[in-house]
């Protein structure tokens, strides 16, 4: 062989030799953050992506059998009525937002002892949500709960908000808003310190009023904030588990079956029932109506969020 | 220089090694090993405590752990960290949730180490060890304790409503009686409390009416027989009759709770509330406990916690001990004393009643063993018994027939135990 055909192949394999020794550096920069991603997130994803398609005990490998799982959850009642609950209390919890917004605005008035407000909000954020479930069954008791004394003050009879499914939904709602304001609030001061104030400033001198302002400065300024927010609750609400299980006390509650909400039905599945294969199929389809449901919402925003 | 650290180095760690070895073959029980004891939190704690520290004694080289976990997680946890290989060494088992670990291979067996240790199982209800027995020929545990069902009641609220108490004579249509008088709507006093509750309610009436939850092949549920809708129609006639709360005011406020408050006359629930009731000062002079009322025969069911260990632990021999100990006469008379629960070991209910004085006819629970059959726990149990709130609701409301509501469960039942 001669030298001269020699030498432009090592120079070629110098220079990937080369390239791959930066692109070596280059990996093990971002293994740890990799690795840490793919043993938390991607391996789990795909392991239930995996089991959704299989039947699985809770010990010991499990078997494929294809879609099974998914027709099963499709023709299962229960399943569907799981789904309207998710719904609903998903759509009752979004009017917390109007809610944050007029009571962020409110606190941005207050000129002292605003982050006395901040706080108190925020208090549900960081309470025990067991404490929160013993405090709201309190309440909501129908024989001497608060609330169906206040309401006997006024003529209005009493229910059974957290023993009858025709009202828990609604109950786990109201618990939802409150538990969720200080955070929306937290988020929607941040959004609204960032609005100038000159804008305020001018809009007074051409004589518009507090309201007015509110409408046309605040709430356009403030969508982008608010689009954050909604996307955020909606993921959080139509992922509800906790409060099914505080609020109702038991399994032995009567109004359980009627209160179910998806991940509740995943934590049946999953840990009383002992069906790995079925949960994740029901993981997995709550995940694809939260990609659908999100994927809606940044095509929605379009038409209703202002960037500057 | 690196060359020689590094067989220095080789040489420590070979010595090291060798050690290491030697130790377990010279003196194998007195190596200082730590196990881990995983129960429920509740009454019974410091009765568990004083059983651990009772074979510490006898064990010096020997640490056991007692894990308390609430009962919602208790075996979403087991599960996961048995799935996972972190399971406790030891740890309760109820007959209800024994199946799948035991068919997933993570129970320890332990049956040589009972052999070795002499323990005769004479000593333990029958009923009860069947529970556990998972036809494979392999003991995993050994009951704790055990229980069986009675009749709760408030002897102030039938002294008001001028009912005689009840009598170890009593039939179902004495009780629907006594339960109706002693209802009064105004001051929110009920005779009875009916939850659809299996263990303390609907099973008793079930085997008392003569007939069965499950078919003797464990194939099927026989709910839908005439003898079982009888012994359903012993609850929901209870309801009919405005005797006991609706099953929403029992969602809010559980039957135990509100016997203990005194708006309950009649509680049917197990030995193991004993200790909770003679604990509160205020109801426990008004407290008394009587047999189960006779439909065409007298039943009860029967269950217990077992002592049962993880097969992945590191140390099955000292958890084999400790379960045998744990679920032994010694630790039988520790929770005798502290009242704590009804012990399985046989020759210790004595010493169990001597713990609540006051409680006089606690004697009940004992005779009780004589009729008592196994909790219904085929297949899949704490699934299908989960479906019951879903398919019974409706008959305890009154919104459709035991018939139909039985036939339903009947045939859910029939699909889950069909699954395996």
């Amino acid at each position: 062989m001669s030298s001269s055909v020699v030498k432009p192949v090592r120079q070629v394999r110098r220079r990937t030799g080369f390239a791959a020794r930066t692109d070596w550096w280059a990996y093990a920069m971002i293994a740890p953050a990799f690795i840490g991603l793919a043993a938390l997130y991607l391996w789990p994803f795909l392991s239930t992506f995996l089991k959704s398609f299989m039947n699985v005990p809770v010990f010991g490998p499990g078997e494929f059998n294809g879609v099974d799982n998914y027709t099963k959850l499709i023709g299962d009642d229960a399943f569907w009525r799981a789904l309207g609950n998710t719904a609903l209390y998903t759509g009752i919890v979004l009017l917390g937002i109007p809610l944050a917004i007029v009571f962020a605005a409110l606190i941005q008035q207050v000129s002292r002892g605003r982050a006395v407000y901040r706080v108190l909000f925020f208090l549900p954020v960081v309470t025990l949500p067991v404490a929160i479930g013993m405090v709201w069954r309190f309440i909501l008791n129908g024989d001497f709960g608060l609330l169906n004394w206040v309401f006997s003050l006024v003529g209005i009879p009493g229910q059974y908000w957290v023993a009858d499914d025709r009202f828990t939904i609604y109950a786990f709602a109201v618990v939802g808003i409150w538990m969720g304001l200080g955070v929306n609030l937290i988020i929607l001061g941040a959004g609204l310190q960032n609005i100038p104030v000159e804008l305020y400033e001018a809009s007074s001198l051409d004589g518009a009023n507090r309201v007015r302002q509110f409408f046309s400065i605040t709430l356009p300024l403030l969508s982008p904030t608010i689009f954050f927010v909604t996307v955020l609750t909606t993921i959080s609400a139509l992922q509800m588990f906790d409060l099914v299980f505080i609020m109702l006390g038991s399994v032995n509650n009567t109004a359980i079956d009627g209160s179910k909400t998806i991940v509740y039905l995943f934590y049946e599945a999953a840990f009383v029932q002992f069906k790995q294969g079925f949960a994740a199929t029901i993981a997995i389809v709550l995940l694809v109506i939260i990609m659908a449901v999100t994927a809606l919402q940044f095509r929605l925003q379009k038409k209703w969020v202002i960037y500057d | 220089m690196h060359k020689k650290w590094l067989t220095a180095a080789a040489a420590v760690a070979t010595v090291g090694l060798l050690a290491a070895c030697s130790t377990p073959s010279e003196a194998p029980s007195d190596e200082p090993v730590t196990i881990t004891y995983q129960v429920w939190a509740g009454t019974q704690t410091p009765a568990m405590q004083e059983i651990v520290d009772a074979f510490e004694e006898e064990n010096p080289n020997i640490t056991v752990e007692l894990q308390e976990l609430p009962w919602p997680q208790y075996w979403s946890t087991l599960q996961t960290s048995a799935a996972g290989g972190t399971a406790p060494d030891a740890f309760w088992m109820l007959a209800q949730q024994i199946k799948p670990y035991a068919e997933g291979k993570q129970l320890l067996d332990i049956t040589d180490a009972i052999e070795a240790e002499g323990v005769d199982l004479a000593n333990y209800p029958q009923a009860v060890l069947d529970l556990y027995d998972q036809g494979d020929g392999a003991i995993y545990g050994l009951p704790k304790d055990f229980d069986t069902n009675a009749i709760w009641y408030n002897k102030a609220l039938f002294d008001a409503a001028g009912v005689d108490y009840p009598t170890d004579s009593w039939t179902w249509e004495d009780f629907r009686t006594a339960a109706k008088e002693l209802t009064n709507a105004e001051a929110g006093v009920w005779g009875v409390a009916a939850p659809i509750d299996y263990q303390g309610g609907y099973y008793n009436s079930i085997f008392q009416a003569g007939g069965q939850v499950i078919s003797d092949d464990g194939k099927t549920a026989e709910l839908d027989t005439p003898e079982a809708i009888a012994g359903i129609k012993f609850w929901t006639d209870l309801m009919a009759d405005g005797s006991s709360p609706t099953l929403q005011q029992l969602s809010d406020t559980e039957a135990e709770t509100q016997f203990e408050q005194g708006k309950i006359a009649m509680y049917l629930s197990g030995a193991y509330w004993a200790l909770k009731l003679y604990d509160n000062a205020e109801i426990r002079p008004n407290i008394d406990v009587a047999p189960l009322p006779i439909g065409e025969q007298r039943a009860t069911v029967t269950s217990g916690i077992a002592n049962v260990g993880y097969v992945g632990t590191k140390h099955p021999d000292e958890v084999a001990k400790f379960l045998i100990f744990a679920s032994g006469e010694t630790a039988a008379n520790i929770q005798a004393k502290a009242g704590a629960v009804l012990p399985a070991f046989k020759g210790t209910e004595q010493t169990w009643m001597d713990a609540m004085p006051e409680f006089t006819n606690l004697q009940v629970f004992i005779d009780a063993i004589e009729y008592a059959v196994p909790l219904p726990v085929q297949g899949n149990a704490a699934e299908w018994q989960g479906l019951q709130t879903e398919f019974l609701t409706p008959a305890w409301n009154g919104q459709e027939s035991v018939e139909d509501a039985a036939r339903k469960y009947t045939e859910a039942i029939d699909k889950v135990l069909a699954e395996g």
